[in-house]
């Protein structure tokens, strides 16, 4: 524990220099149960064009963190900042702009099955259209343009009129993330994005996630469980055990030591 | 060679649960029967009657189809008319009865609206709208309006409550409001499903318009009614030989429409 | 890539044939509303005339029913217990001959199909009508009426999932030579008996609704009562009844849906 907090408090920072996009938690705590909290006390700040890592044994709270960021789920209390304001006050419309820049991608990708590649893509516009035009499917052209433009780049054009559920599970995730970024968000959240996909591809996906935030100039928060992926593509790395963030620094400095404090036990390091 | 008298398990158990229940049913309808007071002998003579009834009922006479044309149309309007109006309100009221999107204070209201909906014949709709607007199709329309909600709303609310939230989970995540998710995360997973929902109503609606105005709201059964009164079989006939035809050609129709929405 | 892609959620084709079901359904519905003798002063009033049939409704007449109904309500389900219990024994041959697959005779298949359209195609009030016309009112005409008219229903589904079953061992029964009859108890029945069961409850449960109104046209049962107390405007028995027939609707759905749970 020790070495831990003193590492998080080491000054080895990696190059996630604060911008105007930025993230910062504040005392973050969670309970579902009062008097069991899955989510003690979080600080965290992220910025610049950093891909964060969030390590940690399953049901440690990494999802419910990236939950509370969006408020999918509402956290205890805390602050929240989104490039600089908080957003666990906010209600109704208030609270849907400020999703509006936040994107998240998903485990299961979430996308509508029934729906076209296109279509799901210009779901990350819902934000800024009234639902009327939504229900007619009038979006403004630049948005149809942009959305062309992140088929480019995540290489599915061809595919714009398929069915999302013709995809296979690597195109359907890369659909997700051209969803998320046609949120035009100031940071990105991605909730276990490679865990159901194949090694090949989930290597893919976290070099699809480091293009976007280089390119979108986004700080990119990524929850894995894998924690050599993790390690690999992650400028900075932040561990978690039972609710706590154990760990935080670049990946070079995370030690067996800290790994048998995040998950625990020693046998699978071998 | 005590081996060959070694008692071996029956090869198939056998399951006297079922046998008792047999027994059971047998019994059951032999007192049913008694009590209803069904028996052979007014079952042979209502068979000897039902010949004699068949005979008056051919040739079907349609010499009246000037008729039989104006009501079956009336019973096709009712059909059409109470369909839009069910299945408009049905989208809302589903919705509202679904628990997976709505809160309780909702869907408890909703849900109760759909039993007494469904709970009740149309027949006995028929008969309380005849006395509340009178006798003719606006009865008719009101009553299949409320057996329309009965089935659409509810197999509705079920159809949303299986739904995939997940969709939904990113369409908030995107900041969309609630109507957005609704027509992006929700209505397709369900569209198709209300749609065949939807054509299976309109088909049975029609169905039931040539059968509520034997109470007096509206359509061909009026003068179904009216003809069995008079034992004017050979017009029974030829009143069952259209709505047969009708619900025949509305069978088909609807088949091709469902081609349409896929 | 071009100057401007657009993009539309359905291909011209797709649009022509949404566009031309939906014109013709407007163009029904316009035709509906001009034509349909609705008189609106009729309709402006219904809010107060229903207001006005509750109230006359109560209080409910809850005396009357030890007299005058609880021996009809028995009634009622006799009649649907009956009834559905006859239908079984017509629908199994039924629908054997209407699937292809047991019955491989095209005259068979479609005489079955023919019977099972017909019984679905006229109205349980219609059958009602004609039964009362050949037995005279009373439960023979409604337990006749509720057993033909669920042939079909209870026909085409049990047809259906022997259709759909699995032909393995059915070979296998042939191969070892067994005779007709065995080849449809041991092949077909374990695999498609759950299937029946479920739907003879659940028309068990349909037949309980129909049963309690057929009685409107002389067909025995509870509806019989709701005619007498409607034709003498005794408005507080109708509401018992009403209140009697959603009650059993109730119990019996709950019923069937426990039961079926069970069996599948």
């Amino acid at each position: 524990m020790h070495k831990a907090t003193e590492s998080a408090s080491n000054s080895r920072r990696p190059a996630c220099s604060a911008g105007d996009k930025s993230l910062v938690v504040e005392n973050l705590r969670k309970e579902y149960t009062r008097g069991k909290p899955v989510l003690k006390n979080i600080n965290l700040t992220v910025a610049g064009q950093c891909t964060t890592a969030i390590i940690g044994p399953s049901g440690t709270g990494k999802s419910t963190l990236l939950r509370c960021i969006n408020r999918l789920i509402e956290p205890t209390s805390g602050r929240i900042l989104v490039s600089g304001q908080d957003i666990c006050t906010l209600r109704g419309a208030d609270l849907r702009a400020a999703r509006r820049r936040i994107g998240m991608v998903f485990q299961e990708y979430n996308l509508v099955e029934r729906l076209s590649v296109m279509e799901n893509v210009l779901c990350g516009r819902l934000g800024y259209i009234s639902p009327w035009r939504a229900w007619l499917r009038k979006f403004p052209q630049q948005d149809i343009e942009r959305a062309y433009d992140l088929l480019d780049m995540v290489g599915l054009t061809e595919f714009a009129r398929a069915r999302a559920d013709e995809l296979s599970g690597g195109q359907r995730q890369r659909v997700g993330i051209a969803r998320a970024v046609m949120q035009q968000p100031h940071i990105l959240l991605a909730d276990e994005p490679t865990s159901s996909l194949d090694p090949k591809t989930s290597v893919e996906i976290m070099e699809l996630l480091r293009e976007v935030a280089s390119v979108n100039d986004i700080p990119v928060l990524v929850n894995i469980h894998d924690v050599t992926l993790g390690r690999r593509f992650a400028d900075r790395v932040v561990g978690m055990s039972k609710g706590d963030v154990v760990f935080d620094g670049v990946p070079g400095d995370l030690t067996d030591e800290h790994l048998k404090l995040i998950y625990g036990g020693e046998d699978w390091l071998a | 060679m005590s081996t060959a008298t070694v008692a071996r398990p029956a090869p198939f158990a056998v399951n006297w649960w079922a046998r008792f229940g047999y027994l059971l049913a047998v019994l059951y309808c032999l007192y049913a029967l008694s009590i209803l007071d069904i028996s052979w002998d007014r079952l042979l003579a209502g068979l000897d009657n039902g010949a004699r009834f068949l005979g008056a009922m051919f040739p079907p006479e349609f010499k009246r189809w000037k008729l039989l044309i104006d009501n079956l149309l009336e019973s096709l309007q009712i059909a059409l008319i109470s369909s839009l109006f069910g299945v408009l309100i049905s989208l809302p009221v589903g919705l509202c009865a679904s628990r997976n999107l709505m809160p309780d204070w909702l869907t408890w209201p909703a849900r109760a609206f759909i039993a007494v909906c469904r709970s009740f014949h149309p027949v006995i709709f028929a008969i309380l709208f005849v006395k509340a607007v009178g006798f003719g199709p606006l009865a008719g329309i009101l009553t299949l309006i409320f057996a329309s909600i009965g089935f659409v709303a509810k197999l509705f609310a079920e159809a949303i409550e299986e739904i995939s939230l997940k969709p939904v989970e990113a369409a908030r995540a995107a900041g969309a409001p609630f109507l957005s998710v609704l027509s992006f995360a929700v209505l397709p997973q369900v569209l198709n499903r209300f749609i065949g929902f939807s054509t299976y109503q309109v088909d049975s609606n029609l169905r039931n318009s040539t059968m509520i105005g034997i109470v007096g709201a509206g359509g061909i059964g009026g003068t179904l009614a009216a003809a069995f009164q008079r034992f004017d079989y050979s017009f029974v006939c030829a009143i069952l030989l259209a709505i047969i035809a009708l619900i025949m050609v509305s069978e088909y129709v609807a088949v091709r429409v469902k081609g349409v929405f896929q | 890539m071009s100057a401007e892609r657009i993009w539309q959620r359905f291909t011209p084709a797709e649009r022509m044939a949404r566009f031309v079901v939906f014109l013709v359904a407007g163009i029904l519905l316009a035709w509906s509303f001009r034509t349909v003798e609705i008189i609106p002063e009729f309709l402006m009033d219904a809010p107060e005339q229903v207001a006005d049939l509750f109230k006359r409704m109560w209080p409910v007449d809850y005396a009357y029913y030890e007299r005058g109904v609880h021996a009809v309500l028995i009634e009622t389900l006799h009649i649907a217990t009956v009834g559905t219990i006859m239908t079984l024994g017509i629908a199994i041959p039924v629908g054997i001959m209407a699937a292809s697959n047991v019955c491989r005779v095209p005259a068979l298949n479609w005489l079955a199909t023919f019977i099972l359209v017909s019984s679905r195609s006229v109205n349980t009030l219609v059958w009602a009508l004609l039964f009362v016309a050949v037995f005279g009112p009373g439960t023979l005409a409604g337990t006749v009426t509720i057993a033909v008219r669920s042939i079909g229903f209870v026909g085409k589904l049990f047809g259906e999932a022997l259709e759909e079953s699995a032909p393995g061992p059915i070979e296998a029964l042939r191969a070892a030579g067994a005779p007709w009859i065995s080849v449809f108890l041991k092949g077909y029945w374990p695999q498609v008996s759950p299937a029946f069961w479920g739907i003879a409850l659940f028309r068990w449960d349909i037949n309980v609704r129909e049963s309690s109104v057929i009685g409107l046209v002389g067909a025995g049962g509870i509806g019989m009562a709701l005619d007498e107390a409607l034709n003498l405007f005794h408005w507080d028995r109708v509401a018992l009844i009403l209140v009697c027939i959603f009650a059993v609707v109730v119990i019996a759905e709950v019923f069937v849906t426990h039961i079926r749970k069970r069996i599948i």
